[in-house]
């Protein structure tokens, strides 16, 4: 996670479930572009029709609420989102995101500042969120070092592919 | 200070301290996915670069949600995760001698008091019924378990829930949970963990706790765990496929907060649209007219809940107008409920009887709702969108509640339809 993003705030509630992220009915497939398509559908259907690559998702508390379902984090990849902020983040979506890599920043600050429309920048190494159309800026708090590991390592696969590799030579 | 039930079973599978807020690297007792998970969980395997399970008697893949097949590219998801299954050498079971997960490997003794279990689905927190810290995970997370035998997982904040009193025989552990989800929201435990106790628990059927622990995901919380007692080893050591070692609080446990609630002064209660936490009293609710009851799911499949469903559908008919669709849990479930005469009640009464699967519960088939459409419903979701059509409504209830619904074709207390003798009967066992 070293590069920063910045585009066009979508805005969304809280509790936004993994049901509207990605409905059951497209769980055949678990590949990005095809989950990217239907992204947001039953809460929003022009959503991927309006967007543009490199936008992000802005939502309130809890979100990726409900199904284990890894196909949510990726399909909002699929779509194009640089980034989801929130003001929090449902458990399981939280650690599917991190080993799937798609950036997410809890900062409930932010979150109540954007609104759609807004253009916002994310530099993850220095910690902010900027809302250039209100000229504002927030301070993101920090992974917990374990995650930062994991992060650095590029996610849950190349760690275990490493811990699996480490296992082999001190076998 | 001493250790909350979750804190004690991370702390007895890691070589770290486990303090609280600590994430720590523990070993995994079993670890499954299922056939939406597993075929994206075996390929996150084979880029990890693995070549086998930590143990093929502790890890498992079940196809219970689109099977059997509801259609050609199910079919190919299916086929991937049981090709690896079957590569693999690890557990699997087909249609027909599987069930839905959460149902199924309970019965079937893999998740015991005390173990850390993972599981590519939300609704792995089922398995805290019988004491073990049982959580859902992403495919990806899952893959690693797989190939490590272990995962993180950072000890969470306990919030305490206590049952008091007696509890009538028209609440089911479906009101409990309900009633819990509606005072605290469905974001009320994130990032926690709920554990359930209280002299009202002590009778509370398996089954029952079963559709409590199910549904604290619902709560936002990582898993929903009851201290083990006399009826959870006797359901345990009955059943296990290995050993186990049961965990329990401190008594001196330090809790993040504590909820109580009176069994007695108890009510059945539903949810409303759109939201778990949109609970009220079904009496306050309006009777709205209905197009559908499903009675089944990972929350109430199990046999108390069909048979219970079956007791109050006796000698009635459904609704002409209602579509009253019943599935049980597991085959054990199917197969005890036939002898019984259960099925041949729903069929009687118009109902139908499918065969065991996820399938409604998540939109994904044998149950689809047209836009309009209203279902009373003993799944655990009523988010929008999630039995079928986003202008569909889906109204979460207990089996009591749905079955009275199906009779009366309108959302009914099933006090309202059966006299105080029912409920007192219901309590047999």
């Amino acid at each position: 996670m070293t590069n920063s993003f910045s585009g066009k705030a979508w805005k969304y509630g809280d509790h936004i479930d993994t049901d509207v992220i990605i409905p059951a009915r497209y769980l055949v497939s678990s590949d990005e572009a095809v989950l990217g398509k239907y992204c947001m559908e039953d809460i929003d259907k022009d959503f991927v029709r309006n967007m543009s690559r490199g936008d992000m998702i802005v939502a309130g508390e809890n979100f990726g609420c409900g199904s284990s379902r890894e196909h949510a984090p990726i399909a909002i990849k699929g779509a194009g989102c640089s980034c989801v902020i929130a003001a929090s983040f449902a458990r399981i979506f939280y650690r599917n995101a991190i080993n799937v890599g798609l950036p997410i920043f809890e900062c409930p600050e932010a979150a109540a500042s954007i609104e759609t429309g807004d253009e916002v920048a994310v530099d993850p190494i220095a910690g902010t969120i900027e809302n250039r159309t209100k000229g504002m800026t927030f301070r993101v708090a920090p992974f917990a070092p374990f995650l930062q590991e994991l992060i650095s390592a590029g996610g849950l696969i190349p760690y275990a592919r490493r811990r699996l590799e480490e296992r082999r030579k001190g076998a | 200070m001493g250790r909350t039930l979750v804190s004690a079973i991370i702390a007895a599978h890691s070589s770290q301290k486990a303090m609280e807020g600590e994430i720590c690297q523990v070993k995994v007792d079993f670890a499954f996915a299922n056939d939406i998970t597993g075929a994206p969980a075996a390929e996150s395997f084979r880029e990890m670069g693995a070549d086998r399970v930590f143990d093929r008697e502790r890890c498992a893949l079940l196809p219970d949600h689109f099977t059997p097949n509801k259609d050609i590219a199910s079919a190919e998801q299916t086929k991937k995760g049981k090709e690896f299954a079957r590569e693999q050498g690890m557990l699997y079971w087909e249609v027909g001698r599987v069930g839905i997960e959460h149902a199924f490997l309970p019965e079937k003794g893999y998740i015991l008091p005390g173990d850390i279990v993972l599981g590519a689905d939300s609704h792995t927190c089922t398995g805290g019924a019988l004491g073990a810290l049982s959580t859902g995970v992403g495919s990806t997370d899952l893959a690693a378990v797989w190939a490590l035998g272990e995962t993180w997982l950072k000890v969470p904040p306990t919030v305490r829930v206590d049952f008091r009193g007696k509890r009538p025989g028209w609440v089911t552990g479906k009101d409990m949970i309900l009633s819990l989800i509606g005072r605290i929201s469905v974001q009320g435990a994130r990032y926690m963990a709920l554990e359930f106790g209280g002299e009202g628990i002590e009778s509370l059927p398996m089954d029952d706790r079963f559709t409590i622990a199910n549904m604290a995901v619902e709560a936002g919380a990582k898993a929903g765990v009851f201290v083990p007692d006399e009826k959870t080893l006797e359901y345990a050591r009955s059943r296990a496929a290995r050993e186990f070692t049961p965990r329990y609080p401190d008594s001196d446990a330090a809790y993040a907060r504590r909820e109580t609630f009176d069994l007695d002064t108890m009510g059945p209660v539903a949810a409303m649209p759109h939201s778990p936490d949109n609970v009220k009293p079904v009496r306050e609710c309006g009777s709205p007219e209905i197009d559908q009851v499903f009675i089944g799911a990972c929350t109430n499949g199990r046999f108390r809940d069909i048979e219970t469903a079956a007791k109050l559908m006796e000698g009635k008919k459904v609704a002409p107008h209602v579509r009253c669709i019943v599935i049980p849990a597991s085959y054990e479930v199917y197969n005890a409920a036939m002898d019984k005469g259960y099925l041949r009640i729903f069929t009687e009464a118009g109902a139908v009887v499918c065969t065991p699967t996820c399938g409604p519960c998540l939109g994904g088939h044998m149950g689809i709702l047209a836009a309009g459409e209203r279902c009373v419903s003993t799944s655990n979701r009523n988010f929008v969108g999630r039995m079928g059509s986003p202008k569909s409504e889906l109204i979460l209830a207990s089996p009591l509640t749905a079955a009275a619904s199906a009779v009366t074709g309108r959302l009914t207390d099933p006090r309202d339809v059966m006299s105080e003798d029912f409920f007192k009967n219901l309590e047999g066992k």
